[in-house]
Formats: C-alpha cells, sequence, structure tokens
C-alpha cells in the first residue's frame, strides 16, 4: 500500500455522497496491475452495470468492494466512510478487522457459482447470516427469510438442501440470502453465467424486481448485454482495469465514442 | 484339549482382554481425534509460533514407530518426573501417535472446502470463528469422515502395542493363555479373530453409520 | 530428576547404530516380501475366477484389519506347534511382510483403478496386446498414483520393525531394550532409538514425495 493517504479525505462531505466511491484505486497481483487507478462513484440507489473483456478486472471490483481482496492503492468509500481505510490520529490507515466488519454490514454480494451452504437448507442459508451475525431472533430470521424466498419465488423449496435444487433456483436463494442482511449496497457477479439458457431468465427477473421496488444500490457484472441495457441506469465499460468509457445504456450501446468500445460491442453482439 | 475345550477354560481371560482393548480403543480414538482437530487447526491458522508447536507433535509422532513412543511414554516420562499409569500411558501414547496423521486429514479436509464457502460466509459479514465453526468444519467433518473410518481401524490395532507395557488387553491375555499352554494356534488364532470381527463389523460399521448420517445431514444423502 | 548422560550415550551409541543396520534390513527385507506378494494378492483381485477373487479379498481384509503384533507371534510360535521351526528374522520378515503385501496390493489396485477406461480402450484401438497394454499404457500412467503409496508403506514398515524385537530379531529396539537393562538406564537408549528413527524417516518420507512430484512433471501429468 503507498502511503500517500493524506490525499484521501478522511470522509466524504456535501450533499451528493456517492454510496460507492472508488478513488484512484489500484489493485496488483505480483507484476500483473489489474486494477489500475480506477476512479468510480455510484450514487445511492443507482444500478450500475460492468462490462469488458475477460481480465479487464470486472470481478476485482466487486471482491475489493466486497473486501474478498485487499487493494495496493487508493481508498474505496462506502456511504460516505472509507471502507478499505480507517481514521486513526486525523490520519486513515489500512482498516483493522473491527472495521471491516462494521462496514461489511452494508454490502451483500451474490456470486457466478452462488456459494450455497450445502449443509443448510435454503431456509437455514437465508437465516444463517441475520440469526449469527446480526442476532436477530429466530423466529423474526425465519420470518424475514421467508418473505424474501417468497420474493424470489422459493417458498415452496425452502427446506430443500441446495444440491436438491438447479442452478436458477440456488441463485435465487443466494439473492435472498444476501438480501436477508439487509445490504444498502449489492453486488452480483456473472450471476447468470453458470446457468443453462432456460434458468437465465427466472435470475433476471428477480434483479429486475429488486430495480423496481428496491432502493437498493447496485452494482452488476454481466455479459449479457441486453439485460444490462434494459436495467442499468449507468454502463461502465472496463478496459485494463480502469473505466475506458461510461454513460447511460442507450449511449454506450448505441453511440459508444472509443475505438475500444466499439470493437467489443461488436464482437459480443455478433456472437449473439 | 479341543477346542471348544479351550475356548471353555480361557473364553473369560479372553473377554476381560477384548473388554481392555476396546476401551484402550475408545479412548485412544478419543485422544486422537481431540489432537488431529487441535494440530490441525493450529497449522492452518497464522499463528507462527504454535504452528511450530503443531509441526514439531505431528512430524515426531509421525516420524517415529509407536512402539517407541510407547516405551518413552511409560519407561522415560517417569524419569522426566511424569509418571503415568500404564493404562493411561497406553491410550495416550496411541492416541497422541494417530493423532499426527489424523492432523493431516484434518488439514487436507479443511483445505479442499471450496474456497467460495469461505467467500460467501465473510460477504454475510460471520466472523472468523463463526466461518470456520459454522460453516467450514461441518462440510469438512464430511470429507474426512471416510479416511478416518481407516485410521480408526489402525488405532484399533495400535493398541494391541499396549499389551508390551503389561496393559491386560486381548493381545496380552493371548500372550498368556500362549505362555501357560503352548497352544499357540488357538490363542493366538482366537485373538485375532477377536480383532477381525471388532475392526470389520463394529468399528467399521459405525464409522460408515456415522458417514451415511452427516452426509444426510448435509443434504447429500 | 534424570540428567543426561553424554559418556554413557556415546558408549551405547555404536552399539545402537550397529543395530540400525539390522533394522534397514528387516524393513528392506519385509518390503521385497511385500512388493511380490502384494502384486500377486492384487493380480488375483483382478482374475476371472470368482472364488479366486473373493477368497483373496477377504484375506486382504483380514490381514489388514488385525494387528501386525499379534500376526508376529502367530507366525513364530504357531509353526512349532506343527513341527516347522522358522527363526525369528524368517518369522519377523514373513509376517512383517505378508501385513505390508495387503496393503501394498491395495496400492497396486489404486493405481491401475486410476487409469481411465478410456485408455484401455484406446489401446484395444490401437490393437495392443494385454501385456502391451500394461507396460506401455497403464503402469506409466498408474506409477504417479502409486508411487505416493508405496513411499509410504516403505516408510511404514521401517517404522514398524520394532515389533520384530518381541520374537527377539536384533534391530534397533531390542538392542535398545538389552541395552537398557544392562545398565538400568532407559532415557538414552529411548531417545535415541527415537532420534535415529526421525533421522531416516523424515528424510525418506520428504524424498518420496519430490519423486512423486518429480515423476508427474516427467510424464507430463501435474496435478
Ligand atoms: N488470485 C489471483 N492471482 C493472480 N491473478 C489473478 C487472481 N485473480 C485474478 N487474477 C487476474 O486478474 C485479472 C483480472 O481478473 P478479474 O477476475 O477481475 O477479470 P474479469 O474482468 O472479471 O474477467 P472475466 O470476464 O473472465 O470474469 C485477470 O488477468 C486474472 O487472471
Ligand atoms: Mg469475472
Amino acid at each position: 500500500m503507498n502511503d500517500d493517504t493524506g490525499r484521501y479525505p478522511l470522509k466524504l462531505e456535501g450533499d451528493n455522497i456517492p454510496m460507492v466511491s472508488f478513488r484512484n484505486v489500484t489493485k496488483k497481483y505480483g507484476d500483473l496491475t489489474v486494477l489500475d487507478r480506477l476512479d468510480l462513484d455510484v450514487a445511492p440507489g443507482e444500478m450500475v452495470t460492468i462490462i469488458g473483456p475477460s481480465g479487464s478486472g470486472k470481478t476485482t471490483v466487486l471482491r475489493s468492494l466486497m473486501t474478498l481482496e485487499t487493494i495496493d492503492g487508493g481508498v474505496i468509500y462506502v456511504d460516505g466512510e472509507p471502507l478499505t481505510h480507517m481514521e486513526k490520529g486525523g490520519k486513515l490507515v489500512r482498516a483493522n478487522q473491527r472495521h471491516l466488519r462494521r462496514m461489511r454490514a452494508k454490502i451483500g454480494m451474490c456470486f457466478q457459482h452462488f456459494n450455497l451452504f450445502p449443509h443448510m437448507t435454503a431456509l437455514e442459508n437465508c437465516m444463517e447470516g441475520p440469526v449469527q451475525v446480526l442476532g436477530l431472533p429466530k423466529d423474526e430470521a425465519r420470518e424475514r427469510a421467508l418473505e424474501l424466498l417468497g420474493m424470489v419465488g422459493m417458498s415452496e423449496k425452502s427446506d430443500q438442501h441446495p444440491s436438491r435444487l438447479s442452478g436458477g433456483q440456488q441463485q435465487r436463494v443466494a439473492i435472498a440470502r444476501a438480501l436477508a442482511m439487509r445490504p444498502s449496497v449489492m453486488l452480483f457477479d456473472e450471476v447468470t453465467s453458470a446457468l443453462d439458457p432456460e434458468m437465465i431468465g427466472e435470475v433476471t427477473n428477480v434483479i429486475r424486481s429488486l430495480v423496481d421496488q428496491h432502493s437498493l444500490t447496485m452494482l452488476m457484472v454481466t455479459h449479457q448485454m441486453g439485460f444490462a441495457r434494459e436495467i442499468s441506469d449507468r454502463v461502465c465499460f472496463f478496459y485494463g482495469g480502469s473505466i475506458e468509457e461510461q454513460g447511460a445504456p442507450a449511449t454506450i450501446f448505441e453511440t459508444p465514442e472509443k475505438e475500444r468500445t466499439q470493437q467489443f460491442l461488436s464482437a459480443v453482439l455478433q456472437a449473439n | 484339549m479341543s477346542y471348544l475345550e479351550f475356548l471353555g477354560n480361557y473364553s473369560d481371560r479372553l473377554i476381560d482382554g477384548s473388554l481392555i482393548t476396546l476401551l484402550q480403543f475408545v479412548l485412544a480414538a478419543l485422544v486422537a481425534v481431540a489432537a488431529a482437530i487441535i494440530s490441525g487447526l493450529i497449522k492452518l491458522a497464522q499463528l507462527k509460533p504454535l504452528q511450530a508447536v503443531a509441526t514439531v507433535y505431528i512430524e515426531i509422532f509421525r516420524g517415529t514407530s509407536l512402539l517407541v513412543q510407547l516405551y518413552w511414554f511409560f519407561f522415560v516420562l517417569p524419569l522426566l518426573g511424569v509418571s503415568l499409569e500404564k493404562f493411561v500411558a497406553g491410550f495416550l501414547a496411541v492416541g497422541l501417535c494417530y493423532g499426527a496423521y489424523g492432523a493431516e486429514l484434518v488439514r487436507g479436509a479443511i483445505q479442499s472446502v471450496p474456497r467460495g464457502q469461505w467467500e460467501a460466509a465473510l460477504a454475510l459479514n460471520m466472523s472468523p470463528a463463526q466461518r470456520m465453526w459454522r460453516i467450514i468444519l461441518p462440510q469438512a467433518l464430511v470429507i474426512m469422515l471416510p479416511p478416518w473410518g481407516n485410521l480408526m481401524v489402525e488405532i484399533l490395532k495400535g493398541t494391541a502395542l499396549v499389551a508390551l507395557i503389561s496393559v491386560p488387553d486381548l493381545m496380552f491375555e493371548a500372550r498368556q493363555i500362549n505362555n501357560n499352554t503352548y497352544l499357540s494356534a488357538q490363542a493366538f488364532g482366537t485373538a485375532l479373530v477377536i480383532y477381525y470381527i471388532f475392526a470389520r463389523f463394529v468399528v467399521t460399521p459405525l464409522m460408515r453409520w456415522l458417514e451415511r448420517v452427516m452426509a444426510r445431514r448435509i443434504g447429500r444423502a | 530428576m534424570f540428567e543426561w548422560r553424554w559418556e554413557f550415550t556415546f558408549e551405547i551409541l555404536p552399539r545402537l547404530i550397529g543395530a540400525t543396520g539390522k533394522t534397514l534390513l528387516a524393513a528392506g527385507g519385509g518390503y521385497a516380501v511385500a512388493l511380490v506378494l502384494g502384486l500377486i494378492f492384487a493380480l488375483a483381485q483382478r482374475t476371472p475366477w470368482r472364488v479366486l477373487t473373493v477368497a483373496t479379498r477377504e484375506v486382504v481384509e483380514f490381514v489388514r484389519s488385525t494387528p501386525l503384533l499379534l500376526q508376529v507371534f502367530f507366525v513364530y510360535y504357531v509353526g512349532p506347534q506343527f513341527g516347522l521351526n522358522l527363526s525369528p528374522w524368517t518369522a519377523g520378515l514373513a509376517a512383517i511382510g505378508l501385513h505390508y503385501a495387503a496393503y501394498l496390493s491395495e496400492v497396486y489396485r489404486g493405481g491401475i483403478e486410476s487409469v481411465p477406461k478410456g485408455q484401455w480402450e484406446a489401446a484395444k484401438a490401437l490393437n495392443m496386446s494385454t501385456l502391451k497394454t500394461y507396460r506401455r499404457i497403464v503402469i506409466p500412467q498408474a506409477l504417479p498414483t502409486a508411487w505416493a503409496g508405496l513411499g509410504n508403506y516403505l516408510v511404514g514398515i521401517f517404522k514398524d520393525t520394532p515389533m520384530l524385537s518381541v520374537i527377539g530379531v536384533g534391530e534397533l529396539m531390542h538392542t535398545a531394550n538389552a541395552v537398557g537393562a544392562e545398565h538400568y538406564r532407559y532415557l538414552e537408549p529411548y531417545t535415541i532409538v527415537g532420534l535415529i528413527f526421525l533421522a531416516i524417516s523424515l528424510p525418506t518420507a520428504w524424498l518420496v514425495r519430490q519423486m512423486e512430484i518429480s515423476l508427474r512433471r516427467r510424464l507430463g501429468l501435474t496435478k
């Protein structure tokens, strides 16, 4: 971590504080720079989709935000507070475990391969966090979990273990599990990539309904261009670890300015 | 003396010995499980000094013979001021020896739980202890139970060595009977069959049953 | 408290080191028996004769499920009862060889079964004979899988040789017992024996691991 954290504010202040803010974020694996001085703001309630070629750092953005990866430079803010860092003696220092646990409460994530807990039923998966982490009474957690399972259309399967569920069903449970923690920010990393084509719709429908009814802030990585275009407030095209071009879906998909964006989109659309 | 007569004369001793063997086995198995879990977890944790202790324990007990360990426990430890009852020295040595092998099973099983499970638990903001205890260990248990079944048979066989420090187990009684009667085939043969029955029809089915129960709880059965 | 005595240590060290040679001999001899007998057990289980297959399976299962110590006593003492006198060395090598043959037969079996069925079919498609298929296709691929087991049981048999001391095979443990009884001191002999075992088995285990890795690499089968 470079020690130029003095350049970054201890807290974001003002009128339009973004829900998520990447400031000059760098992430490296050895010599490979995966995020290259990335700046990205996401407003409260906004749905931002990240597209881009394989290896451009899309997943890394979400994983850094979920604190599954530690970044090597810059600061990430969530809800105006530093996430990767904390204040100590008027300076930003690397966050300790306690700070991370406090901040993580605001973020939920859904994975490409669902990662449901195989030894728990769908319902237990959705109750685990609320009971163990939030300390909710079991009754209340069950009520909340059942409500969310209903919302994703999984009420009937709530007593099934993941091994008995299809991919699409597992992913819907995973979304309910993340929502049960009442996060402010939801991250979706290619949640439909591991699904058979006929199951993609059931998962995208759930995400669509989230966009409609919640004031959730969402960051989504996807290869489904049609879906991205339909539901995003903004689309960011990633290239080489930073944002090459971003804007309203219509602009990005119809009149992209940068050559790399055009190349990427024509390659992807041709393949479809 | 016919074999039936032999059994009539010596069944009491063989039964007493068998009970001691079973008792040694259960106690040694408990020691082994505890030692394996503790040292396996320590080896995975990032606690350097403790890690060194666990490594030394595992390497010493895996690198030497059970018999050497047993004699050391029974004959040398008292010289260093730690006197152990022979019965205790017996199951302790056997348990610690196989616990060192079990530690590798624990470590391997925990490492083979998919990374995504750790990550999902972290995304739910669980503490490190919660992640390990509620998410990883239950899954690791299912993975490591089959090899533990084999290890349990090894522990049962290992308890035969406690006869050499005069714990009156099945092995000990068989040897005594042999010394008194010179009926070696009967004495040792009967003991072999009893060990076989314990291993094949008690320990192994029990472990299989445990495997099935755990697999069902994880929703795989 | 008992003090470690260095001059005593040096006095008994030559005898113990000499006995180490016998321990290695016992391990090597037992292992040779186990390698051959284990192969016979493994192949017998791959024959089409059901009686032979099942009988071998049961023998292997029985030997694996019962204590080596008891088998050593059995082999040594049962012979004379029927007029067959075996020397401690013969009985010891036979018992430990038989015991580990049961384990090694499983290693052979596991190695052979780890080769995918498609390999047999591909060999058949090339019209290879069974013998050639084993030699050129199956064994090279089975070896890396089997290697770890073969190596681990070599270390295992070495560590189990002290059990032969009970019938008077003059290996390390036997010598340590004798030394201890002569001088009424057990601290040094038993500790030295433990250290000798460590000094041999740890490097051997390490070597086995390294050779497995290089074997895999050489055959292009990196994990
Ligand atoms: N743990 C790691 N160690 C080393 N390199 C890594 C690691 N994780 C990711 N990378 C590398 O970082 C780069 C960016 O990875 P990332 O997963 O963010 O890409 P992505 O844009 O999500 O690609 P995809 O569309 O294939 O999912 C890739 O080149 C990848 O190989
Ligand atoms: Mg990705």
